[in-house]
């Protein structure tokens, strides 16, 4: 199905309404001192889509995401977020801008519960003074437990609650990728970003993760930006592709425009040598 | 049997989150407060106040407040006998210049000032850690001991250079000088630490404690999830600050009476705090108080079984309790090192369960 560029949106193929442009990375290049991890490479982000990142290793996926992220600050181009122009910012207050992210190698805090971990997906949201907490009394206790009912729902949604009460450092990975995942649902995002939420999985695990992103896409209509390098996985849940390679954008569309694009092949999903 | 949470239904989020979960844990602590409260003070001597019961509540509060910091927030600080001095001389200067005023109220504003020399010092953390905060924090230390002995306005420019805490009344009880009873030292440094142990423990399972604790674990994700380090580095300084320095203020008003900075609040004590908040266990409310009452008894109970029962010469016990007391630390290190904490904690999943294996 042909994209329209239209800042209306367009139709997905399983007839999702996708929304206008959320995010616009525009020229965007990163130099750290003489290498360079990302070359001119302009996309947008629209609201409620799922779009992937793809391309071989040290292609500058991770180093994309971490400028969307706001962990990188990109050495030329603009990153506009709901259409205003993104200046540099700390790592937290993107987080209150509304973008929460997991990590490639899982970045949970070992020492905590399940269930403190999700909540300090909340923290941007939780306001209540010192005093009122350290007297746990007012303001305190009803904000920790008005949050803790939103938690426990993302809780039901993903299937953990049996081990809410165990300390993560405690679970084996594919429940550690999951729980990195409510973490960052928590933070209720208007875009999230997964970098390789799949890694490593068997394909159980794979079938089960793919699901909760494809639901929760639908239930919270979270847009998602996703880096995966598992082809099937990537081609079937995402709307639309951004191909890298040596840090240059070498496609961008659906997953049949991508499918069939001759430099993409060429690249990535590998020549038939005759 | 009766360790069980079976049966025991929560059915709200404040009854799921309370402290002490399971029926019989809830009855223990109301009874240890009741025994605290209630009994202790009406057998109390001088013997025990002094050798066990007020340092073991005053060690108590100063490893809370370390642990909040190395435990909870991951800071590693050498600076706590610096900080310690900073209390104590903060409520020696309000007690001399303002006398009328309670003296649990100067024993707070002491907390308060230690707090604000502990953001001071804490500023660092945002750019160094570990080790060579630790280092950083142990500049702290020198410089605090030092200034203390340098300027003479600090000990009201006595001949001695040292510190003595004037009388000072609570409720028409003396709590502090020369004519305060055991039960009232006691009492006053007791209520204190329930108030303080109470706030630590409210702090670290809130929003604070989370933000704490994300930066212990992992700064970068912290950060990224939407942490403000310096703000949480800095609430951790300064929360920490203000339990060590009440701790000084205390240790220097109920407890010396009178205090020399170099001897009262050097390096050792630092140390000393330390081993306490490691024994127990980093990260632990409960580790706090199993610590400060491991490193308060064991040189008593030393000396009283080697000069008391063996009948030793008194300088070669204090050697060997010494010697004692390291080896006992090396060797519990080795076998627990999560300290006392994590023995507890395994002691009661394994409780839970009795007498099933799994």
């Amino acid at each position: 199905m042909p994209v329209s560029h239209a800042e209306e949106g367009y139709v997905t193929a399983d007839g999702r309404q996708i929304g206008g442009t959320l995010m616009e990375l525009k020229n965007i290049t990163l130099r750290f001192g003489g290498v360079v991890a990302i070359k001119d490479i302009s996309f947008d982000i629209r609201d409620g889509e799922i779009r992937a990142i793809i391309g071989p290793n040290g292609a500058g996926k991770s180093s994309m995401l971490n400028v969307i992220s706001g962990f990188y600050v990109p050495t030329e181009g603009d990153v506009y977020f709901k259409k205003v122009k993104r200046g540099p910012m700390k790592p937290y207050e993107v987080a209150r801008l509304g973008i929460a992210r997991t990590f490639q190698n899982i970045a949970l805090f070992d020492g905590m519960s399940v269930l403190d971990n999700i909540m300090t997906g909340r923290l941007t949201m939780m306001k209540s003074g010192l005093l009122s907490q350290a007297l746990w009394y007012g303001a305190a206790a009803r904000e920790e437990y008005a949050h803790r009912e939103k938690v426990e729902r993302i809780i039901d949604f993903l299937e953990i609650q049996n081990i809410r009460k165990t300390p993560v450092g405690r679970l084996p990975y594919g429940l550690k990728k999951r729980v990195e995942l409510a973490r960052a649902l928590a933070a209720e995002p208007k875009l999230l970003l997964l970098d390789e939420p799949m890694a490593g999985m068997n394909v159980e695990e794979k079938e089960d993760m793919s699901r909760f992103i494809l639901d929760l896409n639908d239930e919270f209509s979270t847009t998602i930006c996703l880096i995966e390098h598992d082809m099937g996985v990537v081609m079937d849940l995402s709307d639309r592709v951004v191909v890298m390679d040596y840090g240059r954008k070498i496609g961008d569309g659906t997953p049949d425009e991508v499918r069939n694009n001759q430099d993409v092949i060429d690249a990535y999903l590998g020549v038939a040598h005759d | 049997m009766l360790y069980r949470e079976a049966g025991d239904f929560k059915t709200t989020y404040s009854e799921d989150s309370q402290t002490f979960p399971i029926r019989f844990d809830r009855l223990g602590f109301y009874v240890t407060l009741l025994v605290a409260f209630g009994l202790v003070p009406l057998f109390i001597n001088d013997y025990w106040a002094n050798a066990v019961f007020v340092p073991f509540l005053i060690y108590a509060i100063a490893a809370i407040g370390l642990n909040i910091l190395v435990g909870y927030a991951g800071q590693v600080s050498l600076g706590t006998g610096g900080f310690m001095a900073v209390g104590a001389y903060a409520v020696y200067k309000l007690m001399t210049s303002f006398p009328d005023v309670p003296v649990l109220i100067h024993v707070l504003l002491a907390g308060g000032i230690t707090a604000l020399v502990g953001v001071l010092f804490g500023l660092p953390s945002l750019r160094i850690k570990g080790f060579y905060l630790a280092v950083a924090t142990l500049a702290a230390q020198f410089f605090l001991v030092w200034l203390f002995n340098k300027v003479p306005w600090f000990y009201n420019y006595s001949a001695s250079g040292q510190i003595t805490v004037p009388q000072s009344k609570m409720l028409g009880f003396y709590v502090t000088g020369a004519q305060t009873s055991a039960s009232a030292k006691y009492l006053f440094c007791l209520v204190i630490l329930t108030l303080l142990a109470v706030i630590a423990r409210n702090l670290t399972r809130g929003t604070v404690g989370r933000k704490w604790m994300a930066i212990r674990d992992m700064d970068i994700a912290a950060e990224i999830i939407g942490v403000n380090p310096l703000n949480a580095k800095l609430t951790a300084f300064a929360v920490s600050s203000f339990f060590i320095g009440v701790a000084g203020a205390l240790f220097f008003a109920v407890y010396l009476g009178a205090a020399e900075v170099t001897e009262a609040f050097g390096i050792q004590k630092s140390f000393l705090i330390l081993f306490m908040v490691i024994i127990g266990g980093l990260g632990s409310i409960f580790g706090s108080f199993a610590g400060a009452a491991f490193l308060v008894l064991l040189p008593v109970f030393l000396k009283n079984v080697l000069v008391g029962q063996l009948g030793w010469p008194t300088d070669l016990a204090a050697h060997l309790e010494l010697m004692i007391v390291g080896a006992l630390i090396v060797g519990f290190l080795i076998a627990e090192p999560h300290g006392m904490a994590q023995l507890w904690r395994l002691a009661k999943e394994k409780l839970r369960l009795w007498p099933f294996p799994h």
